[in-house]
């Protein structure tokens, strides 16, 4: 998998560092504090939570133990309503493919509605190689774009700054990309989201390409669904004559009717929302609205080496609502981009080791960027079990073992004494030392006993008797961040 | 070897361990959810509905069959001269009252020329009383999914208590899956500076909703 952020120094490296900024963790926390109480007043609203989240659960195991029927029958439906489909074994063969579609077409842009999928394979960056050149248009990932940076979080994307930050962005960088920030804007939300409005409303307008993900696909009748706030999805989704989305495999569930749990438990688990502002599905082409040329492009991208682990698979349940990150103890002090990934948090430590292997420094850590106090379990709506991924994960690091890799069947060499091992164990003694992340402390100690006796072999035993605090960082966040572009050039 | 066949086969052995006899779809998943939430009449669902559409900062009118062609008169008229676009099969009575010199109804065909109309007045799918939710279907009174999107002021107009129902099960068993179908929950909005709730960032930043009936 691309996307391991080049010169992304290991969890604990990067997560001292971001300690280590202010404004980087008076911002998250607010924002994830914010979220946290207002997704439980949500969630309380709704009595049949438990089984809600008992059916979103037993959706999605079903659904990956009959991955292969729901996808040929995913490829019959979509295919039978007019869209096309192709497969994209990794994240080079996606992104060749979604440029030759464009390219296709004759355009040389395309607008983009936030998408995981795409991060994770390096859409934007594979597709300005060919010269083409990929608008992002949800107000945070703009944000992202203008300011040269990386997501931090899954659904707020630029949680990691402030009013100020962002009006500095517009007002330097909106000119570079179209239409400039207006004269003496100010930093209050709504002058910037007008700004923001302005700006990308000419880039639909003449947009013919637009490429998407997708939260959900039907492979009963072949629909997609986008769940999003802004109405940039829709903007995307309809006004191109050409719409592209790239969606991993793992996104189906098998009817219509399944739709009715997850869009009463995403919306309220992510933006805490009874529900969000737009939701669209569509299937196929339709005549005389919409574009009228649709390809899916289904993505494994390592996803399949995730599914041939029994315990592992599990992680490819999750919904991408962010709940895990807003409550982990862990992700507030260390913010989003100590992950080295797009995926951050909780739902990150155990999805990017998956689906990138173990064998680098920083995917080997993430297994320990963790203090198991198992609150990702609890707030989590199809119920994936964060810690227990996260101790096997541990053993697999620690211990080697067999493991499947893109299609074939390997056995790692345990860790020992190697870097990533070292880097494992400061991810470990960086969790597990920091006194915040230790608030549950009681929790943390009854749930790794009846998880796994042996989830911290040898040297790990001491580690959550050590309390020292970590030094000042030699080169605070800020600084690194800076020199290295955000790690966009490869940084050192 | 196909990427489509990798894949697949990928799949199927990634599977190797799940057992031959696994429990079908509908012995897999539990439904013990409920269909709704809560025992209300149906007067009452349709004031959940008012409160939840208002609760998302959606304007609520109430009014009947009769009023109604004043009122959408009133409320176009409220935002001063402009072009008012209305979808090929919206009742016609509907807008006898609005100034027939302020309203083109012909399909506009570029998104360019929708930027100048400022108002789309429409009917809806159904709403959804528990989450305070309009969905448009495309049918002829709603119009293509652009429409109700570039227009900054969007009127939406639910008979009521016919076109309401109380949560969302109830509302996937009476929608169209064909259909490209758009679930409206309030404007648009953002919390993407600071987690601070801005409404209106690309759909229409004013939603007004007439519950008619
Ligand atoms: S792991 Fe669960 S809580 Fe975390 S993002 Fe995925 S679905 Fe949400």
């Amino acid at each position: 998998m691309s996307g391991t952020y080049l010169g992304m120094p290991a969890f604990p490296k990067a997560a001292h560092e971001a300690v280590g900024n202010a404004t980087l963790r008076g911002n998250l926390r607010h924002a994830t504090h914010t979220i946290r109480g207002k997704r439980a007043k949500a969630v309380a609203e709704l009595d049949d939570w438990a089984e809600l989240r008992e059916a979103g659960k037993q959706i999605k195991d079903h659904t990956l133990r009959h991955l292969d029927r729901y996808l040929v029958q995913l490829e019959e439906s979509v295919t039978a309503a007019g869209g096309i489909v192709h497969w994209a074994a990794d994240a080079d063969e996606a992104n060749r493919i979604v440029a030759d579609l464009v390219k296709m077409t004759g355009e040389s842009e395309v607008v983009k509605v936030k998408s995981m999928a795409t991060q994770e394979i390096g859409l934007n960056e594979a597709l300005e190689a060919e010269g083409i050149r990929a608008y992002e248009t949800d107000l945070a990932e703009l944000i992202v774009q203008l300011g040269k940076d990386r997501p931090s979080h899954i659904l707020v994307p630029a949680i990691h700054r402030n009013r100020g930050e962002i009006r500095d962005i517009f007002a330097r960088e909106m000119s570079e990309w179209g239409r400039p920030a207006p004269e003496g804007l100010t930093d209050t939300p709504a002058e910037l989201a007008d700004a923001a409005r302005l700006h990308l409303r000419e880039k639909f307008l003449r947009a013919k390409v637009g490429v998407s993900g997708a939260n959900f696909m039907v492979a009963e009748t072949g629909t997609l669904v986008v769940v999003e706030s802004e109405g940039n999805g829709r903007m995307c989704l309809t006004l191109p004559e050409t719409l592209i989305s790239v969606v991993g495999i793992e996104k189906i569930v098998p009817t219509w009717r399944d739709l009715e749990v997850f869009l009463q438990t995403l919306p309220r688990s992510s933006t805490a929302e009874r529900m969000n502002p737009y939701t669209s599905t569509w299937t196929g082409t339709t005549d005389g609205d919409g574009p009228s040329a649709f390809h899916l492009v289904l993505l494994d991208n390592g996803r399949t080496d995730t599914l041939a682990d029994e315990v592992g698979r599990q992680a490819l349940r999750c919904i991408r609502c962010s709940a895990c990150l807003n409550v982990c103890p862990v992700y507030e002090r260390a913010g989003g981009h100590a992950y080295g990934s797009v995926y951050p948090g909780p739902i990150g430590a155990i999805l990017s080791p998956q689906l990138r292997g173990t064998q680098s420094e920083i995917d080997a850590s993430l297994p320990y960027a963790s203090s198991l106090c198992g609150a990702c379990y609890e707030v989590c709506p199809v119920a994936i079990d964060i810690p227990e991924v996260l101790v096997h994960l541990r053993e697999r690091v620690v211990e080697g073992g067999p493991v499947t890799r893109e299609g074939n069947k390997v056995v790692l060499k345990p860790a020992k004494g190697h870097a990533a091992e070292r880097a494992a164990m400061r991810a470990a003694r960086w969790a597990f030392s920091h006194p915040g992340a230790l608030r549950a402390g009681q929790r943390l100690a009854s749930r790794t006993r009846r998880l796994h006796p042996r989830s911290l072999p040898g040297p790990g035993k001491a580690w959550s008797g050590t309390r020292d605090l970590p030094a000042v960082p030699a080169e605070p966040f800020r600084d690194w961040w800076q020199r290295t572009h955000g790690g966009t050039d490869g940084a050192k | 070897m196909s990427s489509r066949e990798r894949i697949l086969g990928r799949v199927r052995r990634a599977l190797a361990d799940v057992p031959g006899g696994e429990p079908s779809y509908e012995e897999a998943v539990g439904r013990g959810y409920l269909r709704e939430h809560g025992e209300r009449s149906i007067e009452e669902t349709v004031e959940l509905l008012a409160e939840n559409l208002a609760d998302y900062r959606a304007i609520v009118h109430r009014t009947d069959a009769e009023e109604l062609p004043l009122l959408i008169m009133r409320l176009l008229a409220a935002r001063g001269p402009q072009y008012v676009l209305v979808p090929p099969g919206l009742p016609p009575e509907w807008m006898s009252a609005a100034d027939p010199t302020r309203f083109h109804d012909r399909a506009v065909s570029t998104p360019h020329e929708l930027d100048k109309v400022e108002s789309v007045v429409t009917g809806c799918a159904l709403a959804i009383a528990e989450t305070g939710t309009i969905v448009l279907d495309g049918s002829p009174d709603q119009g293509r999914r652009r429409i109700t999107l570039v227009p900054d002021h969007h009127i939406c107009v639910v008979r009521v208590p016919e076109q309401v129902v109380s949560s969302v099960p109830q509302a996937m068993e009476r929608l169209n899956p064909a259909r490209p179908l758009t679930w409206i929950s309030g404007p648009s909005a953002t919390s993407d500076i600071e987690l601070d709730r801005v409404e209106g960032v690309h759909g229409p930043r004013t939603l007004e909703v007439i519950l008619v009936g």
